[in-house]
């Protein structure tokens, strides 16, 4: 008992004593991106001589927390994103002393709304999704916004089918959810004059309806948690329902499950490149300058990321769920990769 | 009198209905419960079982300049999908290791694809194309391909690929935050309830003391997890994802259970002990060490074993601390980045490739075997403590 009690205080000193390593990469940020990048972290860990870079999970609002925190060698050297960093993130790194930022785009993430495979095939447009899930939406004459009526998809438009309308989909915390609400209801919302002329009338009281983002809550809309496994089997399960999840999903499952085609387009990398499907967006991982010299081996990760071999066509991420970037947007990023270019404040506000 | 005697029978058939029925309930119960348990097993080892094999093909693998400078050209291009990436790339180092393989060519049972290895076991989400398992089924005939014991599932760690997958380096982080927690929560605990049974006096304090104790053994885990992350991470900079952070936490999970096991244990040893230590002159230590504490020890030892096979099954406080993360090294220290079996199980219950899921049920089949053998050591420690004053 004694040399129990004397070995756990030796350990307690020990702790307190110790600092956190800087000889491995920790990454964080993005789930979307996650796969991807704990891909290359293996390729790096097995054929090469550095230890495998830590990737941890934390969805994109989280690593951006972790990342800006500071310099400090206990602070990710990486994060993962699903979206692009935000004025206010940017401005929180430079406050904390995270000056110097590298941003690369590694290729796109597609968004599919599925169904079971047994299901006769349906096509949306955004807008139709949008009144299908928003918490108000405008009334018959358009004049004025009430609470959504909707139950069945032919009650929005009489060309659809009298199909109940449930959707299966990530919670708020997911970078899958923000993805969704970016790319179908804020981006149709925002050009719905019943939604922005109520925030004309009042910026400060709106402000919600500048770009109208708000999931309805009375059981249309299930979340049904970050694991999209889950949401698979709900919709074997449901051949009415649609489920919201990332493409990846869609192809690993494709025996059960396919997809709605949006204004026609079915979701497809060619699609995506050419930005006719319209439910795709960027991911992006940020590199935190300071730390480069410091940690072994993050030249060799960026690089490797940013090779043809991963996120090339073809490529080892593109077989796992990736979009590839066009052959040019793929040199440029692997040059600012490579240069280590700033990121600057400016290149947030362009779209 | 035989009219009274009529209506007791009656009375008395009643109550033996009664009687049936209560036991008919009872029964109803423990049946459903076990028709769950029954169902879990059959749907886990069904689904594990396959993940225990895996498939593995026979190529010629050239080890040439080639290959050297792009390992996709060590084997022929038909058979570039069906092996698997994560051997492929490590060709060339293997090279560098054994410089006298250059330029030979070689037959070798190489690991088999996942998609293949899916294919071969029959699950119908396998997603190979269809010429391949053209290829696979005249390899079959050909005896190029087979399915072996899976034993990479337990000497690696975890991939991205589920070929390469294994439970190695989470079973070791398990291991070692499993120790760090035995060493932090044992001690500490078994003096807390050494001190509050024996010492302490019986105030309003100790009170509040105990009741507090018993309620944070009841307390939701994930809040252990907020605690140290505050306590632990952020205060003494204890690194994050590492073992210690984690053994620490569970620790403060444990610690409740175990002073509680203790406190019961202690009060089950008679009072009569104790006096006759006294009696004979004793000092209070002496008293402890030598004669409650030793007659005390099986059931401390029950308590804390259960406490930690409940802190090994744990997640919910690890995601706090950063162990829920993709680390397919095994831990040199306990400084350094680990993951934890239960972790493992849930980061690959979220993989998107089909091969996943047999692993996450053949994870969950080893975390239950273990936690199997833990209850079952508790249990023998409990049957030899039954001892009769």
């Amino acid at each position: 008992m004694k040399k129990i009690i004397m070995a756990t205080a030796a350990l307690l000193l020990g702790a307190t004593a110790a600092q956190a390593g800087g000889d491995q990469i920790h990454i964080v940020g993005s789930s979307t991106v996650y796969p991807f990048s704990s891909y290359v972290a293996e390729e790096l860990g097995a054929t090469t001589k550095f230890k495998t870079p830590v990737v941890e999970s934390t969805g994109s609002g989280g690593g951006m927390k972790l990342f800006c925190a500071g310099n400090g060698m206990d602070t990710p050297d990486i994060t993962n994103a699903s979206r692009r960093m935000k004025d206010k993130e940017y401005k929180q790194c430079q406050e904390n002393g995270v000056k110097y930022i590298t941003e690369v785009v590694v290729g796109y993430d597609g968004i599919a709304l599925a169904q079971s495979k047994d299901t006769a095939p349906m096509n949306l447009t955004r807008k139709q999704i949008l009144l299908a899930v928003a918490a108000e939406v405008p009334n018959k004459e358009g004049t004025a916004l009430i609470a959504n009526p909707y139950h069945f998809w032919d009650e929005i438009d009489a060309s659809l089918p009298h199909r109940k309308i449930t959707f299966y989909g990530p919670p708020t915390s997911s970078g899958t959810r923000d993805a969704f609400e970016d790319l179908t209801m804020k981006a149709v919302a925002k050009k719905m004059d019943v939604y922005t002329n109520l925030y004309k009338a009042d910026q400060k009281a709106n402000k919600k309806y500048k770009k109208y983002h708000e999931v309805r809550q009375d059981g249309v809309y299930v979340p049904s948690g970050e694991n999209d496994n889950l949401i698979v089997q709900k919709l074997t399960k449901d051949p009415e329902a649609l489920g919201i999840f990332g493409y990846s999903y869609l192809t690993e499952n494709s025996d059960r499950i396919s997809a709605a085609t949006i204004a026609g387009i079915a979701p497809s990398p060619a699609a995506v490149q050419d930005g006719s499907y319209k439910l795709a967006r960027s991911l992006y991982f940020y590199i935190k300058k300071s730390h480069i010299d410091k940690v072994p081996g993050m030249k060799e990760y960026i690089n490797l990321f940013t090779s043809e071999q991963m996120i090339g066509d073809g490529g080892a991420c593109t077989e796992i769920g990736l979009i590839a970037l066009p052959e040019e947007m793929r040199a440029k990023y692997r040059a600012q990769a490579a240069n280590l270019t700033n990121l600057k404040p400016e290149d947030l506000k362009a779209k | 009198m035989s009219q009274h005697n009529f209506q007791a029978d009656a009375r008395k058939r009643k109550r033996d209905r009664a009687d049936k029925r209560f036991k008919l309930y009872g029964l109803a119960a423990i049946t459903f419960a076990l028709a769950f348990l029954l169902f879990f097993f059959v749907d886990i080892i069904g689904k594990g079982l396959p993940a225990f094999q895996q498939a593995e093909i026979k190529v010629t693998v050239h080890y040439s300049e080639a290959t050297m400078k792009n390992y996709n050209n060590a084997v022929d291009r038909q058979y570039k999908t069906l092996v698997s990436k994560t051997w492929l790339r490590l060709v060339p180092n293997q090279m560098r290791d054994n410089p006298e393989l250059m330029g030979t060519d070689r037959e070798e049972w190489v690991l088999g694809e996942n998609r293949v290895d899916q294919y071969l076991k029959g699950n119908e989400g396998h997603r190979l194309k269809s010429k391949y398992q053209t290829m696979i089924n005249k390899m079959q005939e050909e005896g190029t391909v087979r399915l072996v014991f899976n034993s990479g599932f337990f000497s690696k760690g975890d991939s991205k690929l589920p070929e390469n997958a294994g439970i190695l380096a989470s079973a070791i982080g398990s291991i070692l935050v499993l120790l760090l927690t035995m060493l932090f929560a044992v001690p500490v605990g078994v003096m807390t309830a050494i001190y509050l049974e024996e010492f302490a006096p019986d105030n309003k304090l100790t009170q509040l003391i105990e009741v507090n104790i018993n309620n944070l053994a009841a307390i939701p885990s994930i809040l252990y997890g907020l605690l140290g992350l505050a306590i632990f991470i952020n205060f003494m900079g204890v690194p994050r994802s590492s073992a210690l952070v984690g053994g620490l936490t569970l620790a403060l999970m444990t610690l409740p259970v175990i002073i509680i096991a203790t406190r019961a244990a202690l009060r089950a040893v008679p009072d009569s002990i104790r006096e006759a230590a006294y009696g004979l002159g004793a000092s209070s230590l002496q008293v402890v060490w030598h004669h409650v504490l030793p007659l005390a020890m099986p059931g401390i030892l029950t308590g804390s074993i259960i406490g930690l096979a409940q802190a090994m099954g744990e997640t919910a406080p690890l995601l706090i601390v950063g162990m829920m993360a993709y680390i397919p090294e095994a831990p040199g220290s306990i400084f350094e980045a680990t993951t934890v079996l239960p972790a493992q199980i849930y980061t690959w219950s979220s993989e998107s490739l089909r091969a996943f899921e047999e692993r996450t049920a053949a994870g969950i089949m080893v975390l239950l075997a273990v936690l199997l053998t833990l209850n079952a050591v508790a249990v023998k420690f409990r049957n030899r403590s039954e001892n009769t004053w």
